[in-house]
């Protein structure tokens, strides 16, 4: 009656273990995010690392400073965010405007967090902006550069 | 006479810091609105407007379409659902039969009662006078608009695409006129004054800090007498309206 009980025990506990080891190896397999390279310059207003960790931070500062108390042009903001790092996305608007939505999206459905910026903010800039402004110089390398990779 | 030669030397002195600023070159060399950046609205200013109904035609509607365009928003031929942030409301004198139109939009109270009444602080009141929704805390259960005397705001029925960079809008939230706050910030004036005198050729319409006594508008204030929607509820509009 014992060992039929031990057995039992044994059994379950290697069940359960090779389940535990089972959904190891399947989170093993999803995918580490890999987010596109920003358009605008080399280095992000802060380090990778940090912005990484502490973007939403900034962000939530930037909003409530700018919105309130109307300060304006200080070092992070959402606009700054969408200008250097949409990018041109087939499935947006058959490429006619660069979109944030697919970098954001990168870590953030690794992650599974769910943000709602876009429901108000819009995404996307207008490629036909493309003018004098070094801001538009960059895009329009970035969007030769991307030609050539295809 | 005591009182009034105390009054005398406040004058002097104001007029010697008046001097001082001059000489600065500092307070004269940049305009009353223009901010830099990173510096937050300050108190000290207070913006209005002074609507002229006298020069305003009753068939224009420059000031309504530049403030669609501005702010990006537009009516779907639902009119009791569609965003309406300013509209031209043509009055009729019935015994005389004499009509004129003026434009009304937010007033940007004194004492807002839609701030009063939010029930999360997302109906707030800047520094310098201007009445905002903060999209970013707003509920959406529209009790400002009950509150508004003036039905000044609008309630967002239906999903948004293609917003302006400096105007974010989505349904569910509350929006109404914002004194054009992203072009004031940086030394701008609202889009409707700008179309008023531009696009129609009118100048009715105009903006300026009523807290400062050389400014413009505070000049033709001290001037005529001028009128406020529903002065008597005590509100306190930052837009003043002459020939009504």
């Amino acid at each position: 009656m014992h060992h039929y009980k031990i057995i039992l025990g044994v059994l379950l506990i290697v069940l359960v273990g090779f389940a535990i080891s089972s959904v190891q190896a399947k989170h093993g397999n999803i995918p580490l995010p890999h987010p596109a390279k920003a358009t605008g310059g080399d280095q992000c207003v802060e380090p990778n690392d940090i912005m990484r960790r502490n973007h939403m931070t900034y962000l939530m500062h930037q909003r409530d400073e700018t919105v309130i108390e109307g300060i304006r042009g200080k070092k992070y903001s959402l606009q700054q965010c969408i200008n250097c790092h949409a990018t041109v996305d087939p499935e947006v608007q058959e490429s006619k405007v660069r979109t944030i939505k697919p970098f954001c999206a990168e870590c953030h459905s690794y992650a599974a967090v769910k943000i709602d910026c876009f429901a108000c903010h819009n995404p996307a800039l207008p490629l036909e902006k493309i003018s004098d402004t070094p801001l538009s110089k960059m895009i329009a390398a970035h969007l030769i550069e991307a030609g050539d990779s295809k | 006479m005591t009182i009034d030669a105390t009054k005398r030397e406040l004058l002097v002195s104001g007029a010697a810091v008046a001097g001082m600023a001059i000489a600065s070159g500092v307070t004269l060399v940049a305009p009353a609105s223009a901010r830099n950046a990173g510096e937050p609205a300050s108190n000290k200013v207070r913006w209005g407007l002074l609507i002229d109904s006298n020069k305003c035609d009753t068939g224009c509607d420059e000031c309504v379409i530049a403030c669609k365009t501005e702010n990006g928003w537009q009516g779907q031929d639902r009119p009791t659902t569609d965003p309406q942030w300013i509209r031209k409301v043509n009055l009729k004198d019935n015994k005389t039969g004499a009509t004129h139109s003026l434009p009304v939009m937010c007033q940007h109270c004194e004492n807002p009662p839609c701030v009063d009444v939010c029930p999360t602080g997302a109906s707030m009141q800047r520094a310098d006078g201007i009445v905002l929704v903060n999209r970013h805390t707003c509920i959406g259960c529209r009790y400002c608009m009950l509150a508004c005397p003036y039905k000044a705001r609008s309630f967002v029925h239906e999903d948004v695409t293609g917003q302006k960079p400096h105007m974010p809008r989505g349904k569910g939230t509350v929006e109404s006129c914002t004194l054009c706050a992203h072009r004031i910030d940086v030394g701008g004036t609202p889009a409707c004054v700008e179309a008023c005198s531009t696009k129609a050729g009118k100048e009715a319409i105009m903006f300026g800090d009523l807290n400062d006594p050389e400014s413009d508008i505070a000049k033709e204030l001290s001037k005529h007498v001028t009128t406020r929607l529903r002065a008597d509820l005590g509100l306190k509009p930052g837009v003043h309206y002459r020939g009504i």
